[in-house]
């Protein structure tokens, strides 16, 4: 896809695993340099200016940090971790299940789909007090705000995927005997999945937000509760180790959810459509 | 082909309209069992619509359509197979999953479905390409597996949409052949829509050239070229110059 100049026109002494990491380098590279540059200007601006620690750490003291408490870090990790997946993994049950009605009833989709995007409009973070009076002090509050934040995405994909499949197809099962379950499960649910794909990874992108402001919201543990102990504590350094792990989960998940992608629908990305020859 | 009615078309008093537009005026003709008709037509003629018309997709605003005795859409969306002219192959299975898609669409278990559609490749020149994706095949090769896949609906009637239009000349030429030895391995009632008179003469037993809209038909020419003769000759035949003037002069 990137690039016509391959390197495969430097001659056979190119392995194929050295290829592979020639196009690692020129995908990832950028963006590592990027940050490496970001993090070395940080570091170097902190201790010109001499800011302290409590106002703005640098990442050397970011880093000891995140050493020093490494126990406790490790445990509000595991905590967040944990709230992140089921509530994610609740989103992507309920998502991928209420796009699939909304789908198949044309009347339910009139009725409920505009009331899903005014839903939209409401701040979730303004919702997550109410929840844990409703729900108690328990996990269950930051399941449902990580599921609130993440579902949205996964139910419109779906039902987008679900209805932009070519009538052609439709048209040329229906001469094929197919039922309307047989449609669904054979054009337009594999036809879907890129779409659902891309709401999947949007969703992962929120999911660990989503739990933080749970927490916020009333908790005894995790990374949102450890931040705001450390900012009482006027602890920065260890609020900016907090974030920089929530930001990490949010990464592995998203890296995970492309992961899988790749893994389940490999078709999508050597150019599903038009006889575009393919280059393995 | 089995016990049941005969795989006659019979097309009367066909009338098409859609809101103010007319689209196929009355429209008459019969096809005969195992028969090939050609439709030629400018675009927008209404054919492809003709072709929805006969497979049940859609129901027509006036007349009747009738394949043996199966006269209402649904009786008759269970005798027609439809080829459409992009191969609308799935790039998510393999072309011999894609071959056996009706079987499956039957309820027939995919070990099952694949293992009774591997024959055909070999048999119609596509062996050792059935584990290939789509995307690996080049235009020819996705038309023959839309075709097989259409064959292996083990249907009376095919309805043929303008299927190699999206190919080169010279391939096409190639999978007209192809075609032609296909069927008559396979006899289906046949009904082609093309707007390449050369494809309509060569492939069918008889062609009709419609007007343009509304579609109507101006002419039907008998033709019926002897299948052992290579294309070439056929196309480059006096014969074949003959019934291609009349068609063209009809289609003006």
């Amino acid at each position: 896809m990137i690039g016509v100049e391959s390197p495969a026109v430097r001659g056979p002494r190119w392995t194929a695993a050295r290829r592979r990491t020639a196009g690692l380098v020129r995908t990832y590279g950028p963006a590592a340099i990027l940050v490496i540059a970001g993090i070395a200007l940080w570091e170097g601006l902190i201790r010109l200016l001499d800011v302290p620690d409590y106002l703005w750490p640098a990442p050397s003291v970011i880093v000891q940090s995140m050493a020093d408490d490494a126990d406790v870090l490790r445990s509000a990790t595991w905590v967040t971790l944990k709230e992140v997946l089921l509530g994610f993994a609740i989103a992507i049950v309920a998502g991928l299940l209420v796009g699939v009605i909304l789908h198949v009833s044309p009347t339910i989709r009139r009725a409920v789909y505009p009331i899903l995007i005014g839903s939209q409009s409401i701040p979730t973070v303004v919702l997550a007090p109410v929840l844990v009076l409703v729900m108690g002090f328990n996990i269950g509050p930051k399941l449902a705000i990580i599921a609130l934040f993440t579902f949205f995405p996964i139910v419109v994909n779906t039902v987008d995927g679900l209805g932009a499949v070519d009538r052609d197809y439709v048209r040329m099962m229906l001469t094929l005997d197919a039922s309307r379950w047989g449609i669904f499960r054979r054009v337009e649910f594999p036809a879907a999945l890129p779409l659902i794909f891309s709401g999947v990874r949007i969703g992962a992108t929120y999911a660990a937000i989503g739990a933080v402001f749970g927490e916020w919201a009333g908790s005894d543990a995790g990374l949102g509760y450890e931040m705001l102990q450390a900012q009482g504590r006027l602890d920065t350094p260890q609020v900016f180790s907090a974030v920089i792990l929530v930001t990490l989960i949010a990464v592995v998940l998203f890296a995970v959810v492309s992961v899988i992608e790749r893994l389940t629908i490999p078709w999508a990305r050597a150019g599903s459509t038009a006889g575009g020859a393919s280059m393995e | 082909m089995d016990g049941r009615s005969t795989s006659e078309v019979q097309i009367r008093g066909v009338r098409q309209r859609f809101g103010e537009l007319l689209a196929i005026d009355t429209t008459d003709f019969t096809v005969a069992a195992h028969e090939r008709l050609a439709i030629v037509g400018p675009s927008g003629c209404g054919k492809s619509t003709l072709l929805f018309a006969i497979a049940g997709l859609i129901k027509p605003s006036e007349g009747s359509i009738e394949i043996g005795d199966s006269q209402t859409p649904r009786e008759r969306l269970r005798r027609c197979a439809l080829m459409p002219q992009k191969d609308l192959l799935f790039p998510w299975r393999s072309a011999l999953d894609n071959a056996a898609l009706a079987l499956e669409n039957r309820g027939i278990r995919r070990q099952e479905a694949r293992r009774r559609a591997r024959p055909l490749f070999e048999r119609f020149g596509l062996g050792e390409f059935e584990d290939r994706s789509p995307a690996e095949l080049s235009g020819g090769m996705r038309q023959r597996v839309a075709f097989l896949r259409t064959l292996m609906a083990e249907k009376d009637v095919l309805l043929l949409d303008e299927p190699f239009a999206a190919l080169d000349s010279i391939t096409r030429g190639q999978m007209q052949e192809w075609l032609l030895g296909a069927l008559d391995a396979e006899p289906r009632t046949v009904v082609l829509v093309t707007h390449d008179v050369d494809e309509a003469l060569v492939l069918s037993h008889r062609v009709v050239v419609f007007s343009a809209r509304p579609g109507r038909i101006v002419l039907t020419l008998k033709t019926g070229f002897a299948h052992d003769v290579p294309r070439r000759e056929i196309v480059t035949s006096p014969a074949f110059a003959r019934l291609k003037e009349e068609a063209l002069e009809a289609l003006e």
